[in-house]
């Protein structure tokens, strides 16, 4: 097989990847939090259980809604598949697309989709969707100086914000893992992973009650495929993100080193095990911390803010 | 030398997260804990300091600060302040949390800045560039919680997050204290914690609340 046709199918298999396994973090991480709360909890195949079965229910739309409903589970879907190809799902050398994008290309490409869900949220008309959207934005609004003070010390750090060199230039050594700016840039990405995701303190992606939801209210008009594609893009989506956090950011190793096929499906178990580690702290996060009230949520990205400003200023005065 | 520097550097951001923490967090009781993590963030850089200079004086430091400020100093404060105290979930600030958050990255800023010459003069200790610094953050870091924080126990914290800086700055600059010298700050710290704990027992006892901040206003009775 030629080394381009290797790549790409290195690249489908990545794609493979994120497929088969985003369901399964999530019944995994509820399994967890079940557990830590003295509960038996739903089979960690769950949510593959609940896409099937969504997938083979009639869907209803509302005929006040426009294309934007129907639209927006196949961005929501779609978006953590071209995010995939462009990040270190598996390989710590570039494929096809590595440099297509860097970090902020992954955070417009999520932007993107997050813009028309919440569209969609407010297109059907539905109260609660209206409420969820405009907080998701606020929420949006909030972490999106973040981001850019994130990215900046990232690349100011890293001296990149292509995923690929970062994963490189933190791998290379324990000392430059060690750094203290390094550091202050996982604790920052920490917290705004939580805010992204709609995850403890931010929101209760576990809440019932509709006046209390911030970014899961999006999906309550959707029923049928489209539900279906709204639950398994949200997995993706969060497995996307954890795989730039944990294998650009935190822990940049057990990824395939060559192109050899047994090197890359090696790589798969590597991964999900650092991917359950990283659940059980979450789990813990999430089972000990109460959720903000709406308008402290402000406090809680200042502090990664200013945690992205000291991570800077401790290497303008070169202190790592 | 320089696995040992990259760890300590480690230690001293977590050290630095912990102390903003302080400032950040709204519970009285997360305040007490982020504190606790920020003592052994100051016990694990004394023990790794006491070995890369094989100074045992270090790990006497070390052993002092994690019994009096990990266990002794929270238990105290917990016994003696009182439960009703824990039980408030919100700690009055003078500033908004974003604010004074913001106020405490410049204040780590300017820490940094003004320890540059310091660093510069003691350039023959190695884990000095990191300390220093770091150890001034703190001493920053908790002069402003006591200015910001209206509790009396968010207050306490403060004081106690300066001493803690200040000892994580000493540590590589002395590595040869008297022992003498650190056995008095450790019996010191507990017993002026039981103090002003049995304190501010009392005030919340007579006032029902510990902000302190008010307690200028009060007028004797006539």
């Amino acid at each position: 097989m030629s080394p381009l046709a290797r790549y790409l199918v290195i690249n489908l298999i990545q794609i493979g990847f994120l497929l088969v396994f985003a369901p399964l973090l999530q019944g995994v991480l509820t399994r967890i939090e079940e557990i830590i709360q003295g509960k038996h909890g739903p089979s960690i195949f769950q949510p593959y259980y609940d896409i099937w079965k969504l997938f083979g229910k009639d869907e209803i739309v509302s005929e006040e809604s426009s294309w934007v409903f129907r639209f927006a589970p196949l961005i929501e879907f779609a978006m953590p598949i071209f995010v995939v190809m462009l990040i270190p799902a598996l390989t710590a050398y570039p494929l096809f697309f590595a440099f297509a994008g860097d970090m902020i290309a992954v955070g417009f490409l999520f932007a993107a989709s997050g813009f028309f869900v919440a569209l969609a949220a407010m297109d059907t008309g539905n109260v609660y969707g209206g409420i969820g959207a405009s907080r998701t934005r606020m929420v949006g609004f909030l972490a999106e100086p973040v981001f850019m003070v994130a990215f900046f010390t990232l690349s100011y750090v890293a001296n990149s914000t292509i995923p690929y060199v970062v994963n490189a230039s933190w791998a290379v050594s324990w000392a430059a893992m060690l750094q203290p700016a390094h550091l202050l840039v996982i604790v920052a990405f920490l917290l705004l992973v939580l805010a992204d995701e709609k995850r403890l303190p931010v929101d209760n992606p576990a809440g019932k009650a509709e006046t209390a939801m911030i970014g899961h209210s999006k999906n309550l008009e959707y029923s049928g495929t489209g539900a279906a594609l709204m639950k398994w893009g949200g997995a993706m989506k969060f497995m996307t993100v954890l795989i730039v956090f944990l294998n650009v950011i935190i822990t940049p190793w057990g990824l395939a080193a060559t192109t050899h096929w047994s090197d890359v499906f090696f790589a798969i178990p590597k991964v999900l095990w650092k991917m359950f580690l990283f659940l059980l702290v979450l789990a813990v996060i999430e089972t000990t911390l109460a959720k903000l009230r709406l308008f402290r949520i402000s406090e809680f990205l200042a502090s990664a803010f200013v945690i992205c400003l000291l991570a800077m200023g401790v290497r303008l005065v070169g202190m790592g | 030398m320089p696995t040992y520097l990259a760890i300590d550097g480690f230690l001293a951001a977590l050290f630095v997260v912990f102390s903003l923490g302080v400032i950040a967090t709204r519970q009285m009781l997360g305040t007490l804990y982020l504190f606790m993590l920020n003592s052994l963030a100051l016990t694990a850089s004394a023990v790794l300091i006491g070995i890369a200079l094989g100074s045992p004086h270090l790990f006497w430091v070390a052993a002092i600060t994690f019994s009096t400020k990990v266990i002794a100093i929270p238990l105290v404060l917990r016994w003696s302040a009182g439960p009703q105290i824990y039980e408030r979930r919100e700690v009055e600030q003078v500033l908004t949390i974003p604010v004074a958050v913001l106020i405490a990255a410049v204040l780590a800023l300017v820490a940094w800045i003004v320890s540059a010459p310091l660093v510069h003069a003691i350039s023959d200790r190695p884990f000095a560039a990191i300390n220093l610094p770091t150890g001034l953050v703190a001493i920053f870091f908790g002069a402003f919680t006591v200015a910001v924080r209206r509790e009396a126990i968010a207050q306490l914290m403060g004081i106690l997050i300066m001493e803690s800086g200040a000892f994580f700055a000493s540590i590589s600059i002395v590595n040869d204290l008297s022992i003498i010298t650190e056995v008095a700050a450790a019996v010191d710290l507990p017993v002026i914690a039981l103090v002003i704990g049995l304190l501010i027992r009392n005030i919340h006892r007579v006032t029902g609340i510990t902000r302190v901040g008010l307690l200028a206003e009060l007028k004797e009775h006539r």
